[in-house]
């Protein structure tokens, strides 16, 4: 895996260098522009809850090449405090930070495959993929 | 003892300065420095040497060595370029040094490192604190200017007012966007706020929630907050996020914006059909300049 395929996230600025990263690779990819705006927005989703909850983790990319499709993974880690309840997390309006909860439910419908593995005061890791049309 | 080593140093300054020359011109092949010509790098290497044995021969920081350092700082030459030339010239002198004796025991050896060290470490201090000083201070202005370029407002017309965003809105710029759009509505009288998101290239829940927090200040002390400038992309992730920003009037072009805050202020807009008889105007006082 070469070494420009990842962000940490240290600080706020990062979430917009791991922005940035992403959203050359989709274009690399050939992703139109609506397909780009929803993957930045997607990685800012993804970068800033890293950010808030968890202080620091990491945003890691990669470009997925199957016999039919190709797309972009996008692999947000953390060794923050968890997520307890996710399917509460995945619930519209729910937020414990007073914003709006639109970020996880949010990537969940800008990106094509969606996947939360966390444990309770161990971490949390989000696998998420868009496909190029 | 230290004096010995002072003396041989200064009494083969040119053998030393010589040997210098060579591994820095050499060194600089493959290097930082290739954008600058030829004939300013060995100027600028002459001189730097030559300061450097002032300062050995005046026992401290001297006035050239400081115009010196602070002329690369403005030229932009690297850190790097002064430091490397440091670290090369302390290892040149103590090998020189070395060099003109047979044997030598631990007690000069350890003498002759105090000595080169107390020589060159305040030089290299001095030009470290000179260039951090100078890029702080650089990146204070810019940060300064940042600011004042983060949340215009501009009063466009009487009662209705702009607020024109262009880049990355972090927590930071969206305190300011919302003190800067409640202090400008009062202060301009406000009846109409126009927020143009055209030149914010990602408008993630953070941005949404800040702008919909603004349009509902704005709501609360009795104006109305437009949104334009809402590019088909971000409209797009705005409804995958399931954000709702129905609450207040949004428009996707500026110009719309405009028009319904010129309904929403009482006025209409008129198309005369004058526009020749300005042309003619414009043409004429054109000529008598
Ligand atoms: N990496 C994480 N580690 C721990 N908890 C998290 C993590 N990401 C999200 N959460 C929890 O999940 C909740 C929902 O996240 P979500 O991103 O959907 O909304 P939010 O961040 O609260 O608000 P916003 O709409 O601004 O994103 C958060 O409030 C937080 O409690
Ligand atoms: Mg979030």
């Amino acid at each position: 895996m070469d070494f420009k395929s990842c962000v940490n996230i240290r600080q706020e600025w990062d979430i917009v260098g791991a922005r940035q990263l992403g959203r050359e690779k989709a274009k690399e990819l050939g992703f139109g522009t609506v397909d780009q705006a929803r993957i930045a927005t997607a990685i800012s989703e993804l970068a800033r809850n890293i950010y808030l909850y968890a202080g620091t983790g990491k945003v890691r990319f990669e470009i997925v090449d199957q016999l039919d499709k190709k797309g972009l993974k996008i692999i947000a880690i953390d060794e923050g405090p968890g997520i307890r309840d996710v399917s509460q997390v995945m619930q519209d309006g729910y937020s414990t930070s007073g914003g709006l909860g639109a970020g996880l439910p949010g990537v969940k419908r800008l990106m094509d495959f969606f996947e939360i593995r966390t444990e309770w005061g161990e971490g949390t890791e989000i696998e998420t993929i868009k496909w190029v049309r | 003892m230290p004096k010995r080593v002072d003396k041989i140093i200064m009494e083969n300054s040119d053998v030393i300065i010589k040997h210098w020359l060579e591994i820095v011109s050499e060194r600089r092949k493959n290097d930082y420095t290739s954008s600058i010509s030829e004939e300013l790098f060995q100027s600028t290497n002459r001189e730097f040497v030559n300061v450097i044995f002032d300062s050995l021969e005046t026992k401290g920081l001297t006035d050239e060595l400081e115009a010196f350092s602070e002329r690369l700082v403005n030229l932009g030459w690297p850190l790097s370029y002064l430091t490397d030339g440091l670290q090369t010239f302390r290892r040149v002198t103590i090998d020189f040094v070395l060099s003109q004796h047979d044997q030598i025991d631990t007690d000069f050896f350890s003498v002759i490192l105090d000595r080169v060290d107390s020589w060159v470490d305040p030089i290299i201090n001095k030009l470290v604190n000179e260039y951090s000083g100078n890029w702080e201070h650089t990146v204070s202005l810019q940060r300064v200017a940042l600011q004042e370029l983060s949340a215009p407002l501009i009063p466009v017309m009487r009662n209705i007012t702009i607020m024109p965003l262009i880049g990355t809105i972090d927590t930071e710029r969206a305190k300011l966007i919302m003190e800067n759009l409640l202090d400008g509505v009062i202060k301009h009288n406000a009846e109409v706020v126009l927020i143009d998101i055209t030149g914010v290239p990602v408008v993630d829940t953070m941005v949404a929630h800040h702008i919909i927090q603004a349009a509902e200040a704005v709501r609360l002390i009795g104006s109305t907050c437009i949104l334009v400038g809402i590019r088909p992309e971000i409209a797009q992730t705005i409804v995958n996020l399931g954000i709702d920003l129905g609450k207040f009037p949004t428009k996707s072009s500026l110009r719309k914006g405009f028009e319904t805050a010129l309904e929403l202020t009482g006025r209409t807009i008129h198309r005369e059909k004058k526009k020749e008889k300005i042309v003619e105007n414009i043409m004429a006082s054109l000529e008598k300049e």
